[in-house]
């Protein structure tokens, strides 16, 4: 639990030495693979899949052009069937306020579905502080916990891990969160998922208060919606006395109808399935619960006031984009430095913590602008054109002036004829010194590419004697 | 200023560009995608989506017939009485705790709608379905559903919901995709899921 982002490299050097990890690279290729090829055909058997996108990212803008009339509509909502809402401006505002509920409960332990919100706060570590555990119940995030790591992936946060990792991991460290692994454990993938259906069955039968985020909620009704496939989100919604939901503002839709295009979008695009196992719809206050709604703001707004950077918000975090990204692919979620990673946290992590490091301003080049994550986007948010957008964001800055010094050279030279044929009358001319490696910072760009010599004349120089002759 | 406030008047400041005469319905939603479409046999389809998860399905056999000698079942209040008969039935009156649910060997429920082309059963808390923890603990669900409650899309499932009911989906028994992601059925829900279709 002591594992965080915090003080993380910048994409660069974190992800040279990701690269670097064979066994890593090996599983992330098989793993994103899999996915990527369970998604095209589960999207290929939706006829009107084309449509459905349209109209999802429409309904997204809708929601966002309009945030605060459908805040407040959802906040009534809730509040009218007997749930409690809290409005949370950042993650310590949003720890505080679930800690300050815990605590109401009396209780020391809460069991938690996998949640994007409560781990962009830091929510376990906040409460681990305060004496507090939290145990996380989706099988990812457990081997995530166990194991003392970082998640790597929106949908499997142990996507970096392969089933005889995860199986020395069961054995090292389910002793000391609960109930051992079985002695005999085998890296069967069924024997691994049952050893986590006994570690945590007990601890849901006796849990008092579970915490959860949500992938939808619909402004119009109130209702909430979690989608799983383990069961542990239905365990940790149903079971407890006591329900803390921790929502980012931008997961509402309009109405209850608007639920049918999602309800589609989701499943397919992110694990491949027709439909997932489970999904949980509730309203307020259910079934004698007692049940807290947060609204979680935490930079979101700061992306909202951004014209061209808002489309990220529309995100549903199904991670398509993550699974088909070359770069995802070979430099693995670490290297993002976020809970958000691929080609949707580049444009999400910056925009949310505000360009305030090395690591956020470098995100924005984690990419090669190939545009694999806009075709799969089941919302279309045009990630290639945000990309650029921020690097534009970026150069204004300041920050980049040797960059902007070599621009404003090559300017002055290529818009005078007289200054580019001297300059490459000069080039050819000296073409046997051309050195094989740049000195100082530019041996960045050397280290993996050939400087191209000079040809010992130029094509207008060529012309110009042939001409002559 | 509460963070309520705080929020919201950064959200409007953050939309300080959207004109003030637009409303949320002037932002086109164009709904050009099918709520409903016609194709192979409702029942079929269903049957087809389920086996694809690997649940057992049963057409037109008696459901005492399938939960007789299958041990100990919850049987949620309004459930019909000729799917009972010879069946060791346990009732949630007065409610049993989540421990003693563990030592349930199956429930048998019915539902409120099914969607064929997802091999989905939706269970919303109405009759012969009961609260949302008796059909989660157990590890054995045997499932009816009637012919009728099958529809064939997602937005045809919807239209027949209502939201302020407990909903829960089902596809499939229990599952995970997080170890070198493929499917694998049975974690912490029922690990057998048994459809009746009637």
């Amino acid at each position: 639990m002591s594992s965080t982002f915090v003080g993380m490299p910048s994409f660069p050097k974190a992800a040279s030495r990701a690269v670097g990890n064979a066994q890593l690279r090996h599983n992330l290729h098989k793993a994103t693979h899999t996915i990527r090829d369970k998604r095209a055909a589960a999207v290929a058997e939706q006829p009107d899949w084309a449509s459905l996108r349209v109209a999802g990212a429409a309904l997204k803008n809708r929601v966002l052009r309009h945030l605060d009339l459908y805040l407040e509509q959802l906040e009534e909502a809730v509040q009218r069937a007997g749930g409690h809402v809290h409005w949370a401006a950042d993650a310590a505002e949003a720890n505080r306020i679930v800690l300050s509920l815990v605590r109401a409960t009396g209780e020391t332990e809460v069991v938690k579905v996998k949640s994007m919100a409560t781990q962009e706060i830091g929510l376990n570590e906040a409460l681990a502080e305060e004496g507090i555990t939290a145990y996380e119940t989706d099988l990812a995030e457990l081997i995530v916990q166990l194991g003392d790591d970082l998640p790597s992936h929106i949908l499997v946060p142990a996507i970096h891990r392969n089933r005889a990792e995860i199986r020395e991991i069961f054995q090292r460290a389910m002793a000391s969160w609960g109930r051992p692994a079985p002695a005999d454990l085998t890296d069967d993938p069924r024997a691994l998922a049952e050893a986590a259906r006994l570690h945590l069955r007990e601890r849901f039968l006796s849990a008092k208060v579970g915490i959860s985020g949500a992938n939808f909620a619909v402004a119009e009704t109130g209702t909430l919606v979690v989608l799983e496939s383990e069961g542990n989100g239905r365990m940790c919604l149903t079971l407890p006395e006591t329900l803390i939901s921790v929502v980012g503002i931008e997961k509402l839709v309009p109405t209850w109808q608007d639920l049918e295009v999602f309800m589609q979008l989701l499943p397919r695009s992110s694990t491949g399935e027709r439909m997932n196992p489970y999904t949980s719809m509730w309203t307020g206050a259910t079934e004698g619960q007692d049940f807290h709604l947060i609204l979680l703001d935490n930079g979101r707004t700061k992306a909202l006031a951004d014209t061209v950077g808002r489309q990220a918000l529309r995100c549903i975090r199904c991670s398509a984009c993550l699974n088909v990204c070359p770069v995802y692919e070979r430099a693995g979620g670490h290297a993002y430095g976020s809970v958000y990673p691929g080609p949707i946290g580049a444009i999400l992590t910056p925009q949310l913590r505000g360009f305030g490091s090395e690591l956020d301003e470098s995100l924005p080049y984690a990419s090669t602008l190939c545009g694999a994550c806009y075709d799969v986007c089941p919302v279309a948010i045009n990630i290639p054109e945000v990309l650029l957008h921020l690097r534009a964001k970026i150069g204004a800055s300041g920050v980049h002036r040797a960059e902007k010094l070599a621009m404003g050279a090559a300017r002055r030279v290529l818009s005078s004829p007289g200054l580019l044929a001297a300059s490459q009358r000069t080039a050819g001319r000296f073409r046997r010194l051309t050195p094989r490696r740049l000195p100082g910072p530019l041996s960045a760009w050397t280290d993996t590419r050939d400087i191209p010599a000079p040809p010992p004349q130029s094509f207008r120089d060529w012309w110009a004697s042939r001409e002559e002759r | 200023m509460g963070s309520r406030e705080t929020i919201l008047v950064r959200v409007r400041s953050a939309l300080a560009d959207v004109p003030r005469a637009e409303t949320p319905d002037s932002v086109r939603v164009p709904r050009d995608y099918q709520r409903s479409r016609s194709g192979p046999d409702l029942v079929e389809l269903f049957l087809d989506r389920l086996m694809d998860y690997r649940a057992l399905v049963h057409l037109d056999t008696p459901v005492a017939e399938l939960a007789r000698g299958r041990g100990r079942l919850m049987v949620p209040p309004g459930t019909p009485g000729e799917w009972l008969s010879g069946v060791d039935v346990v009732r949630d009156d007065p409610p049993l705790t989540a421990t003693e649910l563990d030592r349930l060997d199956g429930v048998l429920t019915g539902c409120a709608v099914a969607i064929a082309e997802t091999g989905t059963i939706i269970l919303d808390g109405g009759p012969a379905q009961g609260r949302r923890a008796l059909t989660l603990v157990p590890d054995h669900h045997l499932c009816v559903v009637n012919r009728e409650q099958i529809v064939r899309t997602v937005p045809e499932a919807l239209q027949r919901l209502d939201p302020t009911r407990p909903l829960t989906w089902i596809s499939g028994p229990s599952a995970t995709s997080d170890i070198e992601p493929d499917r694998i059925e049975g974690v912490h829900g029922p690990r057998t899921l048994e459809v009746a279709i009637l």
